[in-house]
């Protein structure tokens, strides 16, 4: 066999994992991505010298996910799958720079995280009528920080290249360093997906720990992680009508977003529910009358977002700028393996709460219809969308909630860790895909910690999709992507 | 444009209009009380913080340090540190956002904000913000942005963030300060001209919060710099920005 077939969140020997010839992996893996299966971990973790490269790839028919191996000699080469795959390139560049396995002919292999105070080789055009425009690291907004290189002919934007690593923080390395749980680290991946990743982070924990948390705990997880979905696409609306001076867009949709912010703060004391969740269950209990406020500031907000986004979505101006902006399409979507909610609004339908569910998502309906153009427009409507589709579902979980009450919400961890164990995590935060592989040694402490925020698959599509644009459609193109440097810089 | 008008009536009043005075929900977690009565306890809390953030001999909490989880008051059952409703965290001294065991919050908030006399006269009435996130998660940024959504508005006491540091008077910087941002931290802060001043906001600018012991910071550049407000929270509240930033200022 050339693959272990795991589910989400259920760990695995390291000894089951098979480790196969460098070349027959790679063809296998290559294979397999014919056959629909998609990567979500491309990582290496050190043996002695040597590094042990894991290739974990989705299976979202069959809901499985596909693990296997091979040893590399240090510093070795192989003929890299991006040129056959391009949705490898980012993991290959990563892989190279954390352990110097070489893809040759990759075609960009650069600095992803490391490269900030070096002379980095950007592209080059040449020609007496392109110039080249530098934006960042430090922006214009209260953003953070990267770097955007255009290379225009006027104001047509031939090329625009992206330079991340200004946000790391070494987060993969702290969680191994710190022998103790780190739920407060796991909710400083990125503070935008408190919810998504705490989730991830608990829930592998919990596969290696052993532990079932009651079905009161998963019903507010999953609570909470709606709410910080329905929060952040409010927001984001907001931040696209401000790109296109739509003012009353953002100040309505900004003062909505706060509504659900506060429910959270109402929940836990935080505004982005840190605090709220820990391994073995959460720390907040919603009870009748809580829950009361939540579905009181839930119909104000959704009500308000109806009105306004209905106003947004019929003013001409509005669609002007929205429609036919910065495409991309299905097959591209498709073929750099993009995910989450850019995936769906380009037509490719991935969602883990549908292909890889877990806790009461089985029982939930998620999907939505939605404009699958491609277009900043599909991807402004799909949030809307999501937003009134989240709150049908938080109203389910609050009706489930009556059906567990008098359930502990918190299972304090006791056991140790499963010893050289490997276990994968995926949920869906508002971004899509959140992928935390947990890989512990045969004393059951953590030796590789690996993350995958989906704006890690999803930065390209930025810039493919300004390709030929207009430069002043970048801040917009960039908004309604919306994506996180801390979670790609970690 | 009848749509826009039924959407502008709907939406009536929505700035906070008393932000002096406004309390947060009962659950969250601004300046903590301690007792040092019961001396297990008190270790109890002070094993729990994941940042360290509480010192045994004498007993204190940093709130420099402290990401208010509530992880120590729940190890101790509220007897040794208590975490009050209270917003009001600002500093403009590092050693003030220690909380010994004999504070009360009124103690806290009567000295932890002293005014400048020169500032107040320049920027009392108009103060412009340029903000870095220097190895931050986006929590504090997305705070500081709703510090000028339509709740908090805090443009009407003259207090807004400029695009270009040239045009501000002061930075604002949240995040750790790492390895890849520090060159361009300190190009940006050179870039404002003075009299200016900085701020941190947040438990990362201000000690490296939870990622104290990550080996990529590189936060010399503050030993270069007076800072003048130091706003804890993770995130800062908007409401704690934007109270120490006009205390500071002293602005009425």
């Amino acid at each position: 066999m050339a693959w272990i077939k795991a589910k989400n969140n259920s760990p695995v020997k390291m000894q089951e994992i098979p480790s196969l010839q460098p070349d027959i992996l790679l063809s296998e893996t290559l294979k397999e991505c014919k056959n629909k299966k998609r990567p979500i971990g491309f990582f290496g973790s050190g043996e002695g010298p040597d590094v042990r490269l894991f290739v974990v790839l989705a299976d979202d028919i069959a809901s499985e996910i596909l693990i296997s191996s091979c040893l590399f000699r240090k510093d070795a080469k192989y003929p890299s799958l991006t040129i056959k795959a391009p949705s490898f390139h980012m993991f290959e560049r990563e892989l190279y720079e954390q352990y110097r396995i070489e893809p040759e002919g990759h075609p960009w292999l650069k600095p992803l995280r490391f490269g900030a105070d070096k002379d980095h080789p950007f592209f080059k055009m040449e020609g007496e009528e392109l110039h080249e425009v530098a934006v960042g690291p430090v922006h214009a907004g209260i953003i953070e920080p990267g770097h955007f290189r255009f290379i225009c002919h006027g104001e047509r934007i031939y090329h625009l290249e992206l330079k991340h690593g200004y946000q790391h923080r070494g987060v993969e390395r702290l969680f191994v360093k710190n022998d103790k749980l780190n739920s407060c680290l796991a909710e400083s991946i990125a503070g935008d997906t408190v919810i998504g990743h705490s989730i991830a982070y608990s829930n592998a924990m919990e596969a290696l720990l052993g532990i079932q948390i009651s079905r009161k705990a998963e019903i507010i997880r999953e609570i909470a992680l709606e709410l910080e979905r329905i929060a952040i696409h409010i927001g984001d609306l907001g931040a696209i009508a401000n790109d296109i001076a739509y003012q009353m867009g953002s100040a309505v949709f900004g003062v909505t977003r706060t509504l659900i912010i506060n429910s959270m703060l109402d929940i836990c004391g935080s505004r982005f529910g840190r605090g709220l969740i820990r391994v073995g269950g959460v720390l907040f209990d919603i009870d009748d009358a809580l829950a009361e406020r939540i579905i009181v500031s839930l119909d104000k907000a959704v009500a308000d977002t109806e009105r306004a986004a209905k106003t947004m979505f019929s003013t001409s101006s509005v669609l002007l700028r929205l429609e036919r902006t910065g495409i991309i399409n299905k097959e591209k979507a498709a073929e750099l393996g993009l995910v989450g909610m850019i995936s769906r609004s380009s037509g490719v339908d991935l969602d883990i709460r549908n292909d890889h569910p877990y806790g009461n998502y089985p029982e939930l309906t998620v999907k939505c219809s939605h404009p699958q153009g491609g277009d900043v427009f599909a991807r402004t409507y799909i949030r809307y969308a999501e937003i009134i589709k989240s709150a049908e579902i938080v109203r389910s979980l609050l009706e489930m909630m009556k059906q567990v009450k008098g359930e502990t919400i918190l299972i304090p961890p006791a056991n140790n860790l499963l010893s050289d164990s490997l276990v994968v995590s995926l949920t869906e935060g508002w971004r899509g895909e959140i992928v935390h592989s947990a890989m512990t040694d045969c004393n059951g402490k953590l030796k590789r910690y690996k993350i995958k925020d989906p704006s890690f698959n999803n930065w390209i599509a930025l810039a493919l999709a300004v390709r030929g644009a207009g430069i002043s459609d970048f801040p917009l193109c960039n908004k309604s992507f919306d994506l996180s440097y801390c979670g790609n810089d970690l | 444009m009848l749509n826009t008008l039924k959407l502008r009536y709907f939406q009536g009043k929505q700035f906070i209009a008393a932000p002096d005075t406004a309390v947060l929900g009962e659950k969250f977690r601004g300046i903590p009380l301690l007792n040092t009565d019961n001396s297990e306890e008190c270790i109890k809390s002070a094993s729990a913080c994941p940042t360290k953030a509480i010192s045994l001999d004498p007993f204190q909490l940093d709130m420099g340090k402290c990401i208010f989880c509530g992880d120590c008051e729940r190890a101790c059952s509220g007897r040794a540190v208590k975490f009050t409703n209270d917003h009001r965290l600002a500093a403009t001294e590092r050693t003030h956002l220690i909380i010994g065991s004999r504070k009360t919050i009124e103690d806290f908030k009567d000295n932890a904000v002293k005014v400048r006399e020169d500032i107040h006269k320049i920027f009392g009435r108009s103060l412009k913000l340029r903000q870095v996130s220097a190895g931050g998660c986006n929590g504090c940024e997305m705070e500081l942005s709703a510090c000028s959504n339509a709740n908090f508005d805090m443009g009407r006491y003259g207090i807004e963030f400029a695009a270009s540091p040239r045009h501000a008077d002061g930075i604002v910087i949240t995040g750790v300060i790492n390895q890849n941002m520090a060159a361009a931290l300190e190009d940006t802060i050179k870039s404002v001209p003075r009299p200016k001043i900085i701020i941190l906001a947040g438990a990362c600018a201000i000690s490296g919060g939870v990622f104290w012991d990550s080996d990529v910071l590189k936060r010399d550049i503050l030993e270069k710099h007076k800072v003048d407000i130091y706003i804890p929270g993770c995130p800062a509240h908007p409401l704690t920005f934007i109270d120490g930033v006009r205390r500071y200022l002293a602005a009425g």
